[in-house]
């Protein structure tokens, strides 16, 4: 008991004179059926800062601290961390769970910590009107719905209107959130829209792929995690579904989703929002800064996957934020009302990312006050199951933005109303 | 020495059948109420409070529902995960369709409305038992967990399916939505297990409690002696399932804010609410919140030793947690079926002799 109260006073103290660090909470989740997914974002994530400290001694001269903590995708957990790394100095909540990332939005918006869901959580937070403190660049699932119908018409030669298009999607926020959209979409274009969801976690399959079977949608949109992308997969294969006509969103879309299932899956499709593999100058950094000094997250072996790149990827984005809000605000240390004035301001040109040893690593866009979102860019990826690799078959494509944007401003606005929001910006 | 019956005159019938019959108990339990009251609402911080002490009031209110009807009734559920969905979404329809009435009516009448749907789904339990009734149960889960997936009335159409509390306040000060202060968050819970705690122990006690047991010990004796069946079955799922409705409305509304059926009520749930009832002791309303307190302070103190002082690894920790959780319900399971509070009688009873044993 004495010795643990030792150890508990030492912790106290050590917390308290490494303060002088900026302070990035990692809500990662390496168990659970989505540890498939979770596993290699996080390293990514502590990777690129472990290699900021490593390589410029930090961000603008000051340490970069990971705290990491378990959620098992599970909201319940996920407000535990944040309640539990709030109170070190949190300068930004990336929790890789649009389920989380709801629960967070009012509890950050009233303790003026931003929340940055990269690719997830609540897409009409591209208002920054209204969501000051929400950010969601640089894209979201109602551009990601849409640029997938967009890519279905490319493959149709412009016409879709005796087409039926499935949507495969996890029972949750998450995969709910794109029907807005191609509802919308349906209407404009004139397919026919199925709606099929899958529970939580997603292992049996049987009757939603029978249900595929019979009503035979020429294409299927796929908004699945964790687990349920395997398995989805391997139905897919199973009544001979054609594969390029199998477009999954970005979390529907790495290795590991599709190495399982072998030859099969070659030609599935899915979303990226940034680019794959790891032909980029950066990752010989995180070579020799970051493996061959022992410092690699987890075990080491997920680098360059699709996953670890968006967990870098996103990570990036972090950095840049607060490189901004220290130029902007002319100090090192920065406080989570600084980061969020970085991340309004934050810019990422093709320069920018080359610098960085990125280049052409994502889609150039900038955010500004009244949009949170950037301009929603994203492009399609092919799997080749020969080569084992991904490869991105097409440009960044833009959204369809005239169907989308009435959207937005309709959800924001009652999302105003209905909490007494002040509109900003004006 | 000091905890004994003796010399304490018990002079009416009353204060003969007290709660706590012994002095010591008695001033040990003003005592807590006491730091309960006044002491902890000026101590407790953000953390402390939706860490550990909102889900262990939360989940001791929903423990205690499930004690009276396991514990007490006899009647294995698993459907407890479902029921706080029920509590959970009247709560969310109520609180939006009414702005202007109480949060604290919101809440009973979740309660209230989550008794009849548990009577209902307690009507197969006139006719199966056992196994076969935790399977019916179990139906009512997933049916419950659909339904709120299903049909978008109950979420207000809202886009993602999510519920997510508006905010609401008790005399002026907000006890639901964002801006909750850490103090009313936990006094609001306290009140209502505090006041759960006394209705269930009374409930328990009183005639309906035995017509319960009775039941529970033999249900074809009870009937010879004029037990209802029909009547004690179909009370103890009304009563239990208010308990966890009003558990259900608060965790969605006081503690989570925001809640979608499949992930904050699923299976797991009903799981985890069984553990605690196990683990703490079944028959017991001390069991119900010692099970609670286990299982809800566990995996933070495993957190807190493991990955905060020792540094392992996140996974490994999370990991670990289950192993050891698994651990202590086979333990139990083995060593101590009544649980904690079969623990706690014991040393009572050690402590009553103590200290000249026989």
């Amino acid at each position: 008991m004495k010795k643990l109260i030792l150890i508990t006073t030492a912790a106290l103290f050590g917390g308290t004179v490494a303060m002088a660090d900026l302070v990035f909470p990692s809500l990662s989740y390496r168990t659970g059926p989505y540890a498939a997914g979770g596993t290699p974002f996080a390293d990514g994530y502590a990777d690129y800062f472990t290699l900021i400290n490593e390589r410029d001694g930090g961000i603008g001269g000051v340490e970069a601290r990971v705290i990491e903590c378990e959620t098992s995708y599970n909201t319940e957990k996920g407000v535990e961390c944040y309640e539990a790394t709030k109170g070190e100095g949190a300068l930004v909540y990336q929790p890789l769970s649009t389920g989380i990332t709801y629960q967070l939005i009012p509890r950050a918006s009233a303790d003026g910590i931003p929340v940055h869901s990269a690719g997830y959580g609540r897409t009409s937070a591209v208002n920054g009107q209204v969501f000051e403190w929400i950010f969601n660049y640089p894209t979201n699932y109602w551009n990601g719905a849409s640029i997938a119908v967009k890519h279905i018409l490319e493959l149709n030669g412009g016409d879709i209107s005796d087409k039926k298009i499935a949507l495969l999607y996890h029972n949750s926020a998450y995969g709910k959130e794109p029907i807005p959209t191609l509802q919308a979409l349906s209407e404009k274009h004139g397919f026919e829209l199925d709606t099929i969801a899958i529970d939580h976690p997603g292992q049996e399959q049987k009757s939603q792929w029978l249900q595929i079977r019979r009503e035979q949608p020429d294409h299927i949109l796929f908004w699945g995690w964790g687990i349920m992308n395997q398995v989805a997969l391997q139905e897919a294969i199973n009544i001979r579904y054609p594969m390029e006509n199998f477009i999954g969103i970005w979390w529907s879309g790495a290795e590991i989703d599709v190495v399982p299932a072998g030859a099969g899956a070659d030609g599935y499709k899915s979303l990226q929002f940034h680019n794959v593999g790891s032909d980029f100058p950066v990752f010989d950094d995180i070579e020799e800064y970051v493996v061959k000094r022992g410092k690699a997250a987890g075990a080491g072996d997920q680098i360059g996957t699709v996953l670890y790149n968006r967990g870098l990827y996103s990570a990036m984005l972090a950095v840049e934020a607060a490189r901004t809000a220290q130029e902007l605000h002319g100090v090192a240390e920065i406080d989570a009302s600084m980061m969020r004035d970085g991340m309004e301001a934050l810019m990422m040109t093709a320069e920018r990312m080359a610098s960085l040893g990125l280049p052409n690593f994502g889609p150039t866009f900038q955010v500004t006050c009244e949009n949170h979102g950037g301009e929603g860019l994203g492009a399609v990826a092919q799997w080749d199951a020969s080569a084992q690799t991904w490869s991105l078959i097409t440009d960044f494509i833009a959204p369809d933005l005239e169907v989308i944007q009435p959207l937005i401003e309709a959800d924001s606005m009652a999302y105003a109303a209905e909490n007494n929001i002040e509109l900003r910006c004006n | 020495m000091f905890y004994r019956e003796a010399g304490d005159f018990k002079t009416s019938y009353v204060s003969d059948s007290q709660t706590f019959p012994i002095a010591f108990d008695r001033y040990c339990y003003f005592v807590t109420l006491f730091i309960g009251v006044v002491v902890l609402p000026f101590v407790v911080n953000d953390y402390i409070v939706s860490a550990i002490l909102a889900p262990f009031f939360i989940y001791s209110i929903a423990a205690i529902g499930l004690n009276i009807l396991t514990g007490y009734c006899g009647q294995v559920s698993l459907g407890t995960g479902g029921f706080m969905a029920v509590g959970a979404y009247s709560c969310y329809k109520l609180m939006t369709g009414f702005p202007e009435v109480s949060i604290l009516l919101h809440v009973v009448m979740a309660g209230a409305i989550t008794a009849i749907v548990g009577a209902i789904f307690g009507l197969p339990s006139l006719r199966i038992k056992g196994f076969y009734l935790a399977v019916a149960t179990l139906a009512a889960q997933f049916f419950l967990v659909w339904l709120f997936n299903k049909v978008s009335w109950f979420y207000n159409y809202s886009a993602s399916g999510q519920i997510s509390a508006p905010e609401r306040t008790v005399l002026s000060i907000p006890v639901t939505g964002p801006n909750v202060e850490p103090w009313a968050m936990y006094l609001i819970c306290f009140a209502f297990a505090f006041i759960s705690a006394v209705l269930a122990r009374n409930l328990t006690r009183g005639s309906l409690g035995r017509t319960w047991m009775a039941i529970r010990d033999m249900d074809i004796a009870a009937e010879i002696i004029g037990v209802n069946p029909l009547r004690a079955k179909l009370t103890a799922f009304a009563v239990s399932s208010f308990f966890i409705g009003v558990s259900g409305a608060l965790f969605f509304a006081v503690y989570l804010g925001a809640a979608e059926a499949g992930d904050s009520f699923g299976i797991q749930k009903s799981f985890i609410v069984l553990f605690m009832i196990i683990i703490g002791g079944l028959g017991s309303i001390f069991g119900s919140f010692a099970g609670a307190a286990l299982l809800v302070v566990l995996p933070v103190f495993l957190k807190l030793l493991g990955v905060d002082l020792m540094g392992w690894p996140t996974d490994l920790v999370a990991h670990i947690q289950l192993v050891i959780v698994g651990f202590l319900i086979i333990l139990f399971l083995v060593l101590e079926p009544h649980g904690l509070a079969q623990l706690w009688r014991l040393g009572k009873e050690k402590l009553r002799l103590w200290p000249f044993p026989h």
